[in-house]
């Protein structure tokens, strides 16, 4: 079952730098190779496990490719109605309001179906942390035009590209978000490279910790390829998005201590 | 100055075979295999004994594939 | 000890007595004629007096869905809305009752279709009692007919929702969420601790602890040969809830020649018209249900049995009688007398609508 045993002095528990977390179960994902949701759904284990809150963390699974999310986390996971996490999340925090709590959404759920959810637990400063998948489509459904789907970006909904004057703008929503007085921290991040992932991982840390503080909601923008609906490899999809998703969704911190980021 | 020696672990059956840690290894000391694993996959494997123990590939592998360990020589 | 007593509108009731169920948590959308149960719980501030949990949401489907996440948790949660608000919360309503979880919808029917009316109606029968949003389901509906039993069914709801993990509902309407009557009060019961919360619901998401497989509340099935059991199991519940949870209630049935059959408003309509006909030397009883869903089945059949003819008397266009001619099997004449768009029928006219309908049709 493994490959590279040639330093097996070397392989031993003392000498351990990375394994995965034991808050993943053993199920393997269901999403395609490459995607980002597994890369962030690893790191979120990591941020329960080094935060030793498995016993206090209540998460919620939205509709879309990560509705299946509860199969991977293993904590105590709630699946909701399309677009309804917040809500959700909502009456958690407030019946439980020591347990963290978090929601996992992707674009369409969050930001077309549950903009309402959305907007009003974050203006509400629903002390929840949202984790949002940003990848510009509906992957589950089969590559439909999403709320944040690019200019001229196709999809199966979109064949010939967006054309905004009959579809409209995409929605850079976490910037709504982050426009709010509910909401305390607002970071938009990524997960195709080393760097980029641990920086996402530190965000949701902080996203996390910051509900022992009840300062408002926490939200993480994570940007993600979806290399199945946007029909390429991975390794493609990830230079794709570096070059046309992060010029109009752009990488960094937009919200601070309930300060907006000036740029 | 002390110089370190990584190892790394691939759970070959989990490897989607997406390539995505390939690019982020320092050394380049992983490549595809030209085998498949059961689901047929090529997965990742090591190529080359130059592992630093950096866990760049682990940490950024969706599926959780890859141990690493690390020793300092030296 | 003598009960406390005090002069209330149904919606009030409604509202006090969840406080004093040790109910954990009300989320909300103001709609006429109901939206004197979240003022009233706003105004009674029983964070303090209980720690109860009470917030308006942005619209009714956030509310049904806060209560989905509140009841996942094991809490005893609810909402109430009238019709055109319930209809909303359909698709949580039907997630709820996938994921087989306990909660309290009360329902203040107004007359429709669409924004209708805010008069009072019971059109939102059939919507209740066949499940309401897509999928094989249930809810358990009580039908309340007086203020008092506005107060009594919103512990008697929770009590069921919680013995059979299933959504429960309030069918009432406009006329008695706003009349006024004296309402015998209970004391106070304590909201369940975290600890009793465990031990009464131990599927609810809590957080896991260390030596517990995780716990997962979804409805979400995509292997369709598990999805068929879960629906078997669904339905073995209602054969269960249909075995053992008949409720109702029979009035001047023992010599009853013909019989009304009415719930909530139109039953109090329905007794008076009773006095005005046995005046008149018929003799007529009723058999009001209380239970909607499960449905008195075995008492309608017990009554057919017995008179010459039933007349339905609801405020609708016909929904309930569907469900008593099926259990009639047409043994005796069964008829509908119906006034709706937000009108209450008469006494008189219900009197006279027997004597047309049953005795002389």
């Amino acid at each position: 079952m493994e490959t590279g045993t040639v330093n097996s002095d070397i392989i031993r528990e003392e000498n351990l730098v990375y394994r995965k977390s034991r808050v993943l179960t053993d199920n393997i994902m269901h999403y395609c190779p490459g995607c980002g949701h597994g890369t962030t759904h690893r790191i979120i284990a990591e941020v329960i496990e080094e935060l030793d809150i498995q016993e206090e963390v209540i998460g919620i699974a939205p509709v879309g490719c990560s509705v299946l999310a509860y199969n991977y986390l293993d904590i105590d996971m709630q699946e909701a109605a399309h677009g309804r996490a917040p809500a959700l999340a909502t009456a958690i925090k407030r019946l439980m309001p020591s347990k963290y709590v978090f929601t996992y959404q992707g674009d369409g759920d969050l930001a077309a179906i549950g903009t309402s959810e959305t907007i009003h637990s974050a203006n509400r400063g629903e002390n929840i942390t949202i984790v949002f998948i940003n990848n510009g489509i509906y992957g589950m459904t089969g590559g439909q035009m999403a709320p944040t789907t690019l200019e001229g970006m196709k999809s199966s909904t979109s064949p010939y590209g967006r054309e905004v004057s009959l579809m409209g703008h995409p929605l850079k929503i976490t910037d709504l978000v982050a426009r709010l007085p509910g909401s305390y921290f607002v970071t938009r991040q990524a997960v195709h490279t080393p760097a980029n992932v641990r920086k996402t991982k530190k965000a949701i840390r902080t996203a996390f910790e910051l509900q022992r503080e009840k300062k408002g909601m926490t939200f993480v923008e994570v940007l993600s390829n979806c290399n199945s609906g946007w029909k390429m490899t991975p390794v493609q999809a990830n230079k794709w998005m570096v070059e046309n998703m992060f010029p109009f969704f752009p990488l960094g911190d937009i919200k601070v201590n309930g300060e907006l980021v000036s740029k | 100055m002390a110089k370190v020696k990584g190892d790394i672990v691939v759970e070959i059956e989990r490897c989607k075979g997406c390539e995505v840690c390939l690019d982020a290894c320092p050394t380049k000391m992983i490549a595809m295999s030209p085998d498949v694993n059961s689901k047929g996959y090529h997965y990742m494997h090591k190529i080359k004994d130059d592992c630093i123990g950096c866990a760049n590939c682990a940490i950024v592998c969706p599926d959780g594939v890859i141990t690493v360990y690390k020793v300092k020589i030296g | 000890m003598k009960k406390e007593l005090r002069l209330m509108k149904g919606n009030e009731a409604i509202a006090e007595a969840a406080i004093r169920a040790g109910c954990d948590g009300y989320f909300g959308y103001p709609i006429t004629p109901q939206s004197e149960v979240l003022e009233y719980l706003m105004a009674e501030k029983p964070h303090e007096r209980t720690g109860m949990v009470v917030l308006q949401a942005e619209s009714e489907v956030a509310s049904i869905n806060m209560v989905y996440g509140g009841a996942a948790c094991g809490k005893k949660v609810m909402t109430s809305s009238s019709s055109p608000g319930i209809s909303l919360m359909q698709e949580g309503l039907s997630y709820i009752a996938g994921a087989e979880l306990p909660c309290l919808v009360v329902n203040v029917v107004r007359g429709g279709p669409g924004l209708g009316t805010i008069q009072p109606s019971q059109s939102d029968y059939f919507q209740a009692v066949k499940g309401g949003g897509h999928g094989d389901y249930k809810l358990i509906v009580l039908a309340p007919s007086s203020v008092q039993e506005m107060y009594d069914f919103v512990g008697l709801a929770f009590e069921l929702a919680f013995k059979y993990r299933n959504p429960a509902m309030i069918l009432s309407d406009g006329a008695i969420g706003q009349m006024m009557e004296k309402v015998e009060l209970d004391d106070p019961r304590p909201r369940w601790t975290d600890e009793e919360i465990v031990r009464i619901s131990p599927w609810a998401t809590t957080g896991k602890p260390a030596g517990r497989e995780r716990n997962i509340i979804t409805s979400l099935e995509l292997d369709p040969a598990k999805q068929e059991k879960l629906n078997l199991k669904l339905q073995e519940k209602y054969r269960k809830l249909e075995k053992e949870e008949q409720r109702f209630e029979k009035f001047f049935c023992d010599d009853a020649e013909y019989a009304f059959m009415a719930f909530g408003t139109s039953s109090r309509i329905c007794l008076k018209a009773i006095q005005l006909a046995r005046a008149k030397g018929i003799r007529v009883g009723m058999l009001r249900p209380i239970t909607l869903y499960p449905f008195p089945v075995d008492a309608v059949k017990e009554m057919a049995g017995k008179v010459r003819g039933i007349l339905v008397v609801e405020m609708n266009a016909g929904q309930m009688i569907e469900d008593v001619r099926m259990i009639v099997e047409g043994k005796v004449k069964v008829e509908h007398y119906g006034r709706f768009g937000g009108i209450i029928p008469s006494p008189e006219e219900v009197e006279l609508a027997l004597e047309q309908i049953i005795i002389g049709g």
